[in-house]
């Protein structure tokens, strides 16, 4: 039974797309078949960091209004066999989307794959409504900050009433990506404390992911990190929080707890 | 057993009583065979012609008439006299009992989720008891009391019916705002007691915080 996963988080620059990527490239690297659909029509960045945008020739929007099929319209993954991306219009708006033309895309897409990641644009309206309005899994991305909690309690709240779960009585099931994650800060107590994070969205943590260079370099060279440099610790973290989607067990690994004695040092010099 | 109905002149008025029998006893005269006694009845009521069309159109089954001579062509119509009927005696028509009374209306509301930023709980009714924590950008108006068994980040606002009684009770105090009856109190004015346990209730036109031990 595929399983339709939105990558959700109200405010933006968190890392729905850069987790979209990641995730799904690391669930394809599991044998799993995985489509990364791009919602944020208008302003689509997901083929860029899937290194796909000079193959995209039909999108979404193409699909929804007939104009081409869903077949034609995914690209294949160059590295993956398994990974797929729909990408979204970037000349059309919001608008274009159509709730009956999504729910079908959705309904053909859970026929092809295991796994349907949907990338969603931020903030709460339309876009962002439609993007989630069919997941069975949600995965909320969220900073260590109070805006983006924030936002993310927000968007809870919207899974929890406004999907089609929701409205048929079901539940979304609901997992915290906390992104961003700079080990350095968090020792300085200039971030918000995972276990507050925790306590002030009560969902259940998926995993952390370290601010790292390397995440920004692979967006850049559209790769994804477990692709460009599968041992680096954001690579790493993204396969453990695939295996735990995957029903998985996985002890959680907070960034920098390791070099301990460093973290000791540096702290007292800040301090 | 057949009943023995007693039109008496005046038929209109006669069907008017009838109509509020009916009304007292719904279900009475349902699937019962009924006789119909015209003893009582001058000829020359205006109301006979069409008296078994009124009856029918209640849903009466006229099994037959009796009581007048050389029945009139409307009494026929459901059959000639009847022969060997013996009286029973007056049967009072028991009237239905009243309507269940409807079972009261909840004077509070329990929820067993945490509320998230954006949503909005409004119970004018009374009491709003939440069982979890309540965000930023949340908002409980309770016509009573509002009780959260977790952190109060959002806002609380009691007593909105202009109940000054009214109190807000919270594990964790971290609200934007709390309110009894129109008085409000922002977050500014409750850095005191920022991450206790209290209840805030009003005395005369203040609100008045207090730990809860």
């Amino acid at each position: 039974m595929a399983k339709v996963l939105v990558v959700t988080s109200g405010k933006g620059g968190v890392g729905k797309t850069t987790s979209t990527a990641a995730l799904g490239a690391a669930l394809a690297k599991t044998g799993k078949k995985v489509v990364v659909v791009d919602f944020d029509v208008g302003l689509r960045n997901l083929d860029i960091v899937m290194g796909a945008e000079r193959r995209v020739v039909f999108d979404m929007i193409n699909v929804i209004q007939g104009e081409a099929k869903l077949s034609q319209a995914l690209i294949r993954d160059k590295r993956v066999e398994t990974l797929s991306i729909l990408p979204a219009s970037q000349t059309r708006d919001k608008d274009a989307l159509t709730n009956e033309g999504v729910a079908k895309v959705i309904t053909e897409l859970r026929e092809m794959f295991d796994w349907v990641i949907c990338d969603s644009p931020a903030g709460i309206e339309r876009g962002a409504s439609l993007a989630m309005h069919h997941a069975d899994v949600a995965v909320i991305v969220t900073n260590p900050e109070v805006s983006s909690v924030r936002d993310s309690d927000r968007i809870i709240g919207l899974l929890d009433s406004k999907t089609d779960r929701a409205t048929r009585g079901e539940r979304v099931e609901k997992h915290l990506l906390l992104t961003r994650y700079d080990p350095v800060r968090a020792a300085r107590g200039d971030m918000l404390k995972t276990e507050d994070v925790l306590e002030i969205l009560s969902i259940p943590l998926l995993g952390i992911i370290p601010e790292s260079q390397e995440v920004l370099r692979a967006s850049n060279l559209g790769t994804p990190v477990i692709f460009s440099n599968p041992d680096a610790a954001p690579s790493r973290a993204y396969m453990d929080a695939a295996r735990r989607l995957l029903g998985e067990k996985v002890p959680m690994t907070v960034p920098g707890e390791k070099k301990s004695l460093m973290d000791k040092l540096f702290g007292r010099r800040v301090a | 057993m057949a009943f023995v109905l007693s039109p008496e002149p005046p038929l209109s008025d006669w069907i008017a009583e009838l109509d509020a029998q009916i009304a007292r006893s719904a279900t009475f005269f349902a699937g019962r065979p009924i006789v119909v006694d015209l003893s009582a009845v001058p000829e020359s009521d205006p109301g006979l012609p069409t008296l078994f069309q009124e009856m029918q159109a209640r849903g009466i089954r006229v099994i037959g008439a009796e009581g007048a001579d050389g029945l009139t062509p409307a009494a026929q119509s459901v059959g000639g006299p009847l022969i060997g009927g013996r009286p029973g005696g007056l049967y009072e028509v028991p009237v239905d009992p009243p309507d269940a009374p409807p079972p009261p209306e909840p004077t509070s509301l329990i929820l067993d989720e945490p509320v998230r930023s954006g949503q909005t709980i409004v119970f004018p009714k009374g009491d709003v008891i939440i069982n979890g924590t309540v965000a930023w950008g949340a908002e409980i108006m309770a016509g009573g009391s509002i009780h959260v068994y977790g952190a109060l980040r959002g806002r609380a606002i009691a007593g909105v019916n202009g109940t000054p009684q009214s109190r807000i009770f919270c594990q964790k105090l971290e609200a934007e705002l709390i309110s009894i009856d129109g008085l409000y109190m922002t977050a500014d004015d409750m850095e005191a007691f920022r991450g206790r346990s209290v209840q805030a209730r009003l005395d005369g036109e203040s609100i008045i915080i207090t730990e809860l031990s």
